[in-house]
């Protein structure tokens, strides 16, 4: 039951999304990762029923849903903002699919406390949505939507409104929740950990148009162009001026590379296999450059440290024991080296 | 101001003795013509919702072209003075008019009968149903409804369990200023029917042929059922709201 988007294009506005396809397979954790205000939203609906694209179809399990109305496909979407029934209780909220779906009404209390008891909203059922915490009405609005057991989930920015802490966790519950269902969820978000956390595939999204769909790991060492690696914010993305053999050219430094060919446009130095030393061992690595700290600030665990190389800035990321060795200190000299399989041609 | 508003009511209350309310009661005119006021306005706000809430709907979440000429009209008997908004009526349902002639056969007659009253008091205070009841469905956001779609429910289960039982406290509020600007018609009113007597309509024929004194009993008693009405409406719809949403 794979789901399929065929050269849909729609335009709202100022915003458009124009010939867009893609395909997820049967209980995939799908991301679509791109900044905000790039119509994310509007594609979820269009798979959902609640928008009918411009043009372009919408294939579930291989037949045309593209004109059946929402309540006939069965696919369940969770927004942002919750969006509780707030003149009812969370278990009326649970209940409410069932009801609209004609379940007998001891099958569907009974499935309402099962899905409850799962997400771990049991004793918050009598209460009303205006009370809860945001992490509650998450879980309620999750509850809600997987006690049809949906074949597919649509998570519209699930875990942005809330806090670093219950985010984490219930990005870990989501997970569970994917594999416990079975169902694909297609994940819509602007947070790149988290697309990198919960996708098994993410497409990037950029301008309306699906630059890139890969596995997290895929992403993160391939970019498909320079947009994208911006926009994943791996750093170090440069310019070439020419290319030749293996070893590329931006401004007067010369990069050995991991293989690059003559149409390589951009290079990306990885920042955590950058080595920084008070010494060079000039000789002993072939990218072997001296620089200056610019700037360093810390970074969860690791320390962001700023180096100009001939005017090209490099970000690089160090433990605590190599930069308190380092001894850095702003305007100070230090050697840069990284061999080149670092260096990643696009 | 809000001296301005109550002090009247207040003197005007208080001046009047119990024995001339007392005596006005007893009245059969007085009793006819409030429940006739009353009987009216209720028909014209009760008819109006079965059109009124629907439009209210559709001007909240449907974007047509012309859609503000809509809205226009809908506030158009609000600008409109209402003695002329009686004589336009009187044109559409008059004697000769042909509505009044297609309903001739079943004996519906308008103009000097309860139901002309019902439609003029239903022209010049339906705007204030149809306000209130798009401000309540503008109220919901739309995510609500489609969440509902989503998870199975018809577009007429949405209206009812989502749309509708979360603007009914709007919808009631919009009833009552309805039914309240309903009763108070005077204009219009009495352009399509001089009798039977509407109580406004009384108030003024007493003040005019016999004095203040005669008048006031009926004025009062008109204000203290308009207001027990509004209270009851009022009570009801809050203390309703703050047992759902909680603290």
């Amino acid at each position: 039951m794979a789901l399929e988007l065929r050269s849909i294009s729609k335009q709202i506005g100022s915003f458009s999304v124009s010939d867009l396809s893609l395909r997820v397979e049967e209980a995939e954790y799908f991301v679509l990762l791109g900044p905000s205000g790039v119509g994310k939203t509007v594609i979820l609906e269009m798979i959902a029923g609640l928008l009918t694209p411009d043009d372009g179809d919408v294939y579930w399990d291989g037949a045309n849903v593209t004109r059946l109305p929402p309540d006939r496909r069965g696919f369940a979407i969770v927004y942002q903002d919750y969006q509780l029934f707030p003149h009812l209780t969370v278990r009326q909220n649970i209940l409410y699919g069932l009801q609209a779906r004609h379940y007998s009404r001891s099958e569907a209390y009974e499935r309402a406390e099962t899905t409850a008891e799962l997400l771990g909203i049991t004793p918050l059922l009598d209460q009303y949505p205006a009370v809860l915490s945001g992490g509650e009405q998450q879980r309620t609005a999750l509850a809600r939507a997987l006690v049809l057991t949906p074949p597919l989930l649509l998570l519209d920015e699930p875990l942005s409104a809330l806090d670093l802490r219950i985010r984490r966790q219930l990005r870990q519950e989501l997970k569970q929740l994917r594999r416990a269902s079975r169902a694909t969820f297609v994940h819509v978000t602007h947070d790149i950990e988290e697309a990198f956390v919960l996708g098994e595939r993410v497409a990037v999204m950029l301008e309306g148009r699906i630059r890139q769909i890969a596995t997290p790991y895929q992403l993160s060492h391939t970019p498909s162009d320079r947009e994208v690696a911006d926009f994943l914010e791996l750093g170090n993305v440069f310019a070439v001026d020419s290319c030749a053999g293996e070893v590329c050219r931006v401004g007067d430094i010369r990069f050995h590379t991991g293989g690059c060919i003559e149409a390589t446009r951009f290079i990306w130095i990885r920042p955590e296999e950058i080595v920084l030393s008070r010494t060079s061992c000039e000789g002993a690595v072939r990218n072997h450059f001296n620089g200056r700290i610019e700037d360093w600030e810390l970074r969860n665990v690791l320390f962001k440290v700023t180096v100009s190389v001939d005017g090209l800035r490099l970000a690089v990321l160090v433990n605590h024991a190599c930069f308190s060795q380092l001894n850095a200190e702003t305007g100070g000299e230090v050697y840069v080296s990284f061999s080149p399989s670092a260096v990643h041609c696009f | 101001m809000l001296f301005f508003i109550v002090a009247p009511l207040v003197r005007l209350t208080l001046s009047t003795s119990t024995g001339s309310l007392a005596s006005a009661l007893a009245d059969r005119e007085v009793r006819q013509s409030l429940w006739l006021t009353l009987r009216a306005a209720a028909f014209a706000t009760f008819v109006s919702v079965f059109l009124g809430v629907p439009l209210a709907y559709l001007l909240a979440r449907t974007r047509f072209p012309g859609r503000a000429v809509v809205q226009g009209l809908v506030d158009l008997p609000i600008m409109v003075p209402h003695a002329a908004a009686g004589i336009a009526l009187l044109t559409i349902i008059g004697r000769d008019s042909l509505i009044q002639r297609l309903a001739s056969p079943f004996a519906l007659r308008f103009v000097g009968e309860e139901l002309g009253i019902a439609m003029a008091m239903a022209y010049v205070s339906v705007p204030f149903l149809v306000n209130a009841a798009r401000e309540g469905f503008e109220a919901i956001p739309e995510r609500l409804e489609k969440v509902a779609r989503t998870l199975g429910a018809s577009p007429w289960r949405v209206f009812l369990t989502i749309s509708l039982s979360m603007s009914w406290r709007a919808i009631l509020s919009g009833m009552t200023l309805m039914w309240g600007r309903g009763i108070s018609e005077f204009g219009a009113v009495i352009i399509i029917a001089y009798h039977p007597m509407t109580a406004p309509i009384l108030v003024f024929q007493r003040f005019t042929d016999f004095g203040l004194a005669f008048a006031r009993p009926v004025a009062v008693l008109l204000i203290l059922v308009c207001v027990a009405g509004f209270a009851a409406l009022r009570f009801i719809s809050r203390s309703t709201q703050a047992d759902r949403y909680g603290p």
